[in-house]
Order: structure tokens, then sequence, then C-alpha cells
């Protein structure tokens, strides 16, 4: 059984008049210790999906409908309190921007141990210890000193590394991740992913990457989700997805990477920005930017199919297949 | 620290300085001393030598550095109507003022932090809506206009509270008698305590409401909340710590401004402190006692301040106080 399973999900934000839809019917799986990358463009509604498999959307927003089943348990219908005995505890989350995350005004100390007493019966000192041991793992220089530290006193590396330990205090089942290492220098970047890599697979963690590098979810994950306007339009198994992606919008990602052009050249982009919630296109919310797009695209929303060993939402996925094949040949 | 304290000394002297020279060339337009001083009937030439005895011919500068080189003694003039030094007057009555803004004071805090979170953690309950639009109504109404009001309601009609006076009070030391000590002094301190706290009350809710909201809205609210912490603790230990940073320094300037609105108050109520001393002086044209009040204030003002913003070093640990000194 799997440990998470996503069932038609629908989050709306509730504006003056209407209600936009930020995601829309979203469906997928995570087995246990399974690492899994979701990656689209800014407002495509990657942060969204991991806030609400925490039930963590905050108001206007709220979850319309579908199930997210963790653990066997509907957290889109869970209680209160049941909600906050699974966050921090089975399922944590780290966040965007170390040096916005973590309270100014409490020491480091003071913000794990907290974690700690709020889903275990544990003593300050009993806490404390566990805090020091985590923190040690993530290579923390001198942890004990760490304790008594306010967060504006460290690094912004040091201070993600943090929260990683935090998120591995309570040794939860699921870590979500969102863009961990958006808002850190390049050099410390990988050195943050490499350390989430490793302790989620020594502690057997499963994990939600989101992000917008394909690079990073290459290396990070093993299955991959990619995400346009509130819906997912490509899923499988992330080499897959890499070596030969079926839609044209993860086509479009793939080609703009640095790594895909040669030095001097422009850099392949995608014409064009994605929508707005207020005004998705009819049909494949991605064909006024496709260059393959046909008619068809243009008025009818694409059903998700299976082709290749991957999951797509395109109209024309099995022309454009033939058609590279030929190219290559 | 040492280094910031000393620094935060001098800013304080400097201010000091300002204030005095500001208090002492007002009291060159406050009239003609010698009015008040001798009858009508006394001559022409006696007034004149009066004033030079008095140095009221000397010019501005030589009379602002007798007043400073006085002052730095702890003499700031003698008053004309109590035949006192300034300062002894003011210092009788100083208890009476500072016992009343403590009374508005405990009234603020004790009530503004729960109003204020209140209000912010739910914004559109009804007891929320009544609170604000309550403010709103305790900031337009004038301090004069509430304590009449008060005073027609409980003193006259319902008969429950005294309207003037400081009741039964208890000596405490040197000049100090205290409210707090009997029942009776209790009752009297009441009304004048709440109409002095009526203007920064709806002030210090609104203030307190708008940064909580703030800071609920922020990513460590947020992350709290993902970490599973429980929402009493997200409040009163995540979120109000932050909030009672920016609020601490407003305080700060607010508990030196209630020192000078205790002129209205204590005018009301009959209260016999140096609010009420300020305007009778005022009126008998007591000019040395006049400007030794507006040096009190000031002071008690500069104190305040210096005092708040080093809680505030202490409260704030992305704050080093031991750095600022540099």
């Amino acid at each position: 059984m799997s440990l998470l399973s996503v069932r038609d999900l629908t989050v709306k934000f509730a504006m003056r008049d209407d209600t936009v839809t930020a995601l829309n019917q979203i469906s997928f799986d995570l087995a246990k210790g399974e690492r899994l990358g979701i990656v689209g463009e800014s407002g495509a509604g990657k942060s969204i999906t991991g806030f609400s498999l925490m039930n963590l959307i905050s108001k206007p927003g709220f979850i319309d409908n579908g199930q997210i089943l963790f653990d066997g348990e509907d957290v889109a219908q869970m209680s209160d309190k049941a909600l906050r005995d699974m966050r921090g505890n089975r399922m944590a989350m780290i966040f965007q921007d170390p040096m916005v995350t973590l309270n100014p005004v409490l020491t480091i100390g003071q913000q794990m141990v907290e974690t700690l007493r709020a889903h275990r019966k544990l003593s300050k000192a009993e806490a404390a210890q566990i805090a020091i041991v985590k923190l040690r793992e993530v290579y923390i220089p001198s942890p004990e000193e760490r304790m008594d530290q306010y967060p504006h006193e460290l690094s912004g590396g040091m201070r993600q590394r943090i929260i990683i330990a935090m998120a591995l205090l309570l040794d939860p089942q699921l870590i979500i991740a969102d863009e961990p290492t958006t808002a850190l220098d390049v050099t410390i970047q990988a050195d943050i992913m490499e350390l989430l890599l490793e302790l989620c697979q020594s502690n057997k963690v499963g994990l939600i990457l989101i992000t917008h590098d394909l690079g990073v979810v290459s290396q990070m994950t093993e299955r991959t989700l990619v995400m346009y306007a509130g819906r997912i339009i490509e899923a499988g198994k992330t080499r897959e997805i890499i070596n030969d992606p079926q839609h044209p919008y993860t086509q479009g990602l793939i080609n703009a990477l640095p790594q895909q052009t040669l030095p001097g050249q422009k850099l392949k982009q995608i014409p064009g920005t994605m929508p707005s919630l207020t005004a998705i296109p009819r049909g494949c919310p991605f064909s006024p930017r496709c260059q393959y797009a046909v008619e068809n695209c243009r008025n009818t929303l694409p059903e998700v199919v299976q082709y290749a060993g991957i999951e797509v939402a395109c109209h024309e996925v099995k022309r454009l297949h033939n058609d590279r094949l030929e190219q290559s040949a | 620290m040492l280094a910031y304290l000393v620094k935060r000394v001098f800013q304080a002297i400097a201010v000091m300085f300002a204030i005095s020279l500001v208090s002492f060339a007002i009291q060159d337009n406050l009239g003609d001393p010698l009015r008040e001083l001798v009858g009508q009937s006394v001559s022409d030439e006696v007034r004149q030598q009066l004033r030079d005895e008095l140095g009221l011919n000397d010019s501005f500068l030589q009379q602002y550095i007798r007043f400073i080189g006085n002052a730095l003694q702890g003499d700031l003039g003698t008053s004309y109507f109590f035949k006192e030094p300034a300062l002894d007057v003011i210092m009788k009555k100083l208890p009476a003022t500072l016992e009343l803004v403590f009374g508005a004071t405990i009234i603020i805090i004790g009530l503004s932090v729960p109003l204020g979170v209140y209000t912010a953690i739910k914004p559109n309950a009804i007891a929320s809506r009544i609170i604000m639009g309550a403010s709103i109504i305790g900031i337009s109404v004038p301090v004069f206009l509430t304590a009449i009001g008060m005073i027609f309601v409980f003193s006259v009609e319902l008969r429950w509270l005294p309207s003037f006076g400081r009741g039964d009070i208890v000596h405490m030391w040197g000049p100090w008698s205290t409210n707090f000590a009997t029942v009776d002094g209790w009752a009297h301190i009441l009304m004048p305590s709440i109409a002095l706290a009526s203007i920064m009350l709806p002030l210090f809710v609104r203030l307190i409401r708008a940064e909580m909201m703030e800071t609920l809205q922020s990513e460590y609210v947020k992350y709290a909340k993902a970490k599973g912490i429980h929402p009493f603790r997200i409040y009163f230990v995540h979120a109000l710590k932050n909030t009672l940073l920016p609020v601490i320094t407003v305080g700060g300037v607010q508990i030196g401004t209630m020192v000078a609105y205790t002129i209205l108050t204590e005018t009301v109520f009959q209260w016999p402190g140096m609010g009420f001393m300020f305007l009778e002086a005022v009126n008998r044209v007591d000019t040395p006692l006049i400007v030794a009040y507006l040096i009190v204030v000031g002071f008690i003002f500069v104190v305040t301040n210096t005092i708040v913003d080093l809680i505030y070093g202490l409260v704030n640990p992305t704050v080093n106080l031991a750095r600022m000194g540099a």
C-alpha cells in the first residue's frame, strides 16, 4: 500500500465575487520511502500542492474536493487535533527561505525542543539531547553552542541545515521540501541537496521535493510530476521523463536548461508565460504557448493517458512521439 | 553594554539641555512676574530696584547661564506663589501624578494585550467588531468629556464613586503617600485612571492588533503550525513576543505623553498632582514653577525613553547592546 495517495485534489481560492481554482483534480501516489519531484514554473501550483498535503492552505484558500490519504487517513477530513498530531511528527515540511522560517526571538534550542515536546512526553533536557544528536547528523559544528543561539547569529546554509534537522526530529514518514535551496547561495545549494538525499535514504523517509530545477529533480528523485496551471500534465519515472519527455511543456523545460545549450548560444526559452489562475485558457491550458498545438488542443482539455510508460495529458502525444522518432532515424 | 549606556546617557543630557533652553526661553513671554509679586501700590522705582535684585534686567544669556548653574545644583528657582523652591513644590505633587499614571498604565497593559490579541486572532467575530468600534469612540472622545461623563454617571447618578480628590492616602516615604493602601484610596483613583487610560487604551489595542495580524502572516508562524505546535503557544510565544517589540518602543513614548495628559484629568477630578498644579501656576503666571514643571516632565520623558530603549535591547535578541556602543 502506498504511503500517500492523493485523489482528485482540488484547491480553490475565494475571491471577492467568485473562486479561482489553484489545483485542479490532482492525483498521485507515493510509496513508503519513495522520493518524488514536483516541477513547474512559478504559479503552477507546486507549493500549494505541498501545503495542501499538510492541510495548511491559509485563507482565502480551501480544499474544495478530493482525498489526501496519508497512511490510510484522509488529511482533508482530519480534526484540528489530528492534524496537529500529524504535522511535524509523521509529515514534516522544509520551507523555502531559511532566513524567515525560524522565529527570530526564540533560540534554536527552544524551537527544536518545543517541536519534540509537542509530540512526545519528554523533559526539556531529554528533548535537548535528541535535538543535539539531530544537529550533529546534519553536520552542524558544536551543536551544544548552537542550541543557545538565535537564528540571526547563523548563516542561511546553517539555518537550512537546522531546519532539515528539525524535520527529522520525530522520524517522520514523509518530508515535503518546498524549494529548500532557492534562497541559498549556489555553492551551498548542492551541499544541502546532498545532505537531504543522504538523510532521506539512510532514514528511509519519503520525500516530496518541490522545485523548478529539473537538474536537481534528476539527481534527487525516483519519480516526477510536471505541473502546469494547477494540473499535473506529465508524471512518471524521473529517468524516463528526463530522457524522453512526452509533453511539449516538459520538453520546453528541459531544452531551457543551460546544459542543453552550447556556450555563446541563447538559452531556448518557452515563449509566453504561465496563464494567471483567473484566465486559464480553454482546452489544453498550455496550447497558447505550444508550437505543436492544433485545433483540438484549443477546444478540449486533454485527458491523462498512458504513453511509453509515462502518464501524460496531451492530445498529440502519439503524433509528436512518432515525429521525433522519424527525425532521429 | 556599558558603552551603550554611556552613549545613551550623553544623548539624554543633550536632550535635557535643549528642553531647558526652550523652557527657559518661554519665561520671557509669560508676562511680568513683578505684577504677581508686588501689589498695585508699589512705585516704579521700587519695581526697578526689585527687577535688578531678581536679575531680570540681565541679558538672556546671563540669565540662562545662571539658571543652568542653579539647575545643576537642584535649584530650579523659587515659586512666586508658594515662596518655596519650585522643585520642592513639584516633588510634593509628583507622587500623586505618578500613581495616577501608574494606575492608567496598569489598565492599559492589562486590557490592551488581551483585547489586541483577541481582535487579531478573530478579526471577524462580533466581539472584535464591537471592540474595534468602541476603540474609535475612545480615541475620538476627549479626556475631559470622558471624565465628566463618568462623574455624572458614577458619582452624581449612581453615587458609587467619589468625584474628586485622592481620599484616604497612606504616607509611605518622603513626599510619597499612596492611594493603593486603602479601599477609599482605590475608589478615588479608579475613575481618574480610567479617564487617563481612555485615550491610550484604544491606541494600544489597535497597535497590538495590527502588529499581531502582521506577525500571524509571517513564515515562522506558518512554520510553527507545520511543526504541529499548539495554537496557544503559537499565539502567545511565537507571535506575541514579536508583536510586543514595536509596542514597547511606542509604549515608552506614550508613558511620557501620559504624564502630560494628566493636566486635563487632574483638573477635572481635582487630583492634587503636578498637572493640576501646572494649570494653577499658569493662571498665576508663576514663571519659575512653569519652567520647573516643563523641565521635570522633560526629564521624566527622557528617563522613560532611555529605560525603554534598554529594555528593548534586552528583549530583542537581534539588538546587541554590547556592540551598539561602538
